[in-house]
């Protein structure tokens, strides 16, 4: 992947494949340039033994686990950043749910790039309209924020987020955020 | 500035409109999103297309949606077209420019762009 927007895109994916309900996409930069990047979802979770096999490409194949090569490549992109990767999650019928921390040294020479999250964020709503996603992006100057229940407050029962004007506006609301 | 007060505005505006995309003659443009397609420029390929029926008279009939892997990943960023009494159309190795050449010819223009296909590209 050439930008780490692209991990966030496909990670987050897993989440909705697990169906969530709720997915939070967290990015916490702070004063030492220490990226802390959380997916966390309230999916069908993982067993233990998935969990530890998860990071491992040639672990198993497609027809036993619905993630493919997607988690070994944010775990690389980290690593290589100085930084590592932590999954945990659980089956519970009360408490169930992934969560994924990936930390990342942004000084480091091998940083990827953010790039174009907001268009990430943007096709994250608009492939799966029905599920609530919360977006943060905190560094100590600024804050960057999305929720999809305020969205939906304002648009009503009718209006489905998977619109493409939506979609459009999404990306255009992160953006001027960004600034 | 974006703000809420604009996407309010934006939902007045598409409640007077009268959209037939469920119907027949809708349109279906359905792009790969599995890791092999983002990895290969998916996500610009499928912006383009958000953009482009967007901001035309191809909203009210054209559908733009995400799927996983299609399976033929040395192929990706892959989009398929499905019209109402025709057959499927498979776009391979898509970018930005493409699509933007496929939604004038092909969603407005009714004429497949050929060179973009699947069957153009395995020859």
């Amino acid at each position: 992947m050439k930008e780490l927007s692209l991990n966030i895109l496909d990670i987050t994916k897993n989440s909705v494949s697990a169906g969530a309900e709720n997915i939070l996409i967290s990015l916490n930069t702070d004063a030492e340039g220490i990226l802390t990047l959380r997916i966390v979802d309230d999916g069908c979770g993982m067993s233990e033994e998935t969990v530890k096999s998860v990071t491992d490409p040639f672990y198993t194949t497609r027809t036993t686990r619905k993630v493919g090569m997607g988690i070994p490549l944010l775990k690389l992109a980290a690593e290589q950043a100085g930084g590592e990767l932590r999954i945990t999650s659980s089956t519970d019928k009360d408490s169930h749910g992934t969560n994924i921390e990936a930390t990342f040294d942004t000084k480091s020479i091998d940083f990827m790039p953010i790039g174009d999250i907001a268009s990430t964020v943007s096709i994250l709503i608009g492939g799966s309209p029905n599920i609530d996603f919360e977006f943060v992006d905190k560094t100590p100057e600024r804050e960057v924020r999305l929720d999809t229940k305020e969205l939906r407050a304002v648009l009503g029962e009718g209006i489905s987020l998977a619109e493409p004007e939506i979609q459009m506006w999404i990306a255009d609301y992160l953006n001027e955020q960004y600034g | 500035m974006k703000s809420l007060a604009e996407l309010a505005a934006i939902r007045e505006r598409m409640q007077n409109k009268v959209i037939i995309r469920e119907g027949a003659n809708a349109t279906r443009v359905v792009v790969g999103m599995a890791t092999c397609g983002i990895a290969a420029g998916a996500r610009p390929v499928l912006n383009a297309f958000v953009e482009g029926v967007a901001a035309s008279e191809l909203a009210e009939k054209v559908t733009v949606t995400q799927t996983g892997c299609i399976g033929i990943c040395q192929y990706e960023p892959v989009v398929e077209v499905y019209e109402d009494g025709k057959e499927k159309v498979t776009y391979v190795k898509l970018t930005a420019e493409k699509a933007a050449e496929i939604i004038e010819k092909h969603l407005k223009g009714g004429k497949v762009v050929e060179e973009y296909t699947i069957g153009a590209y395995r020859k």
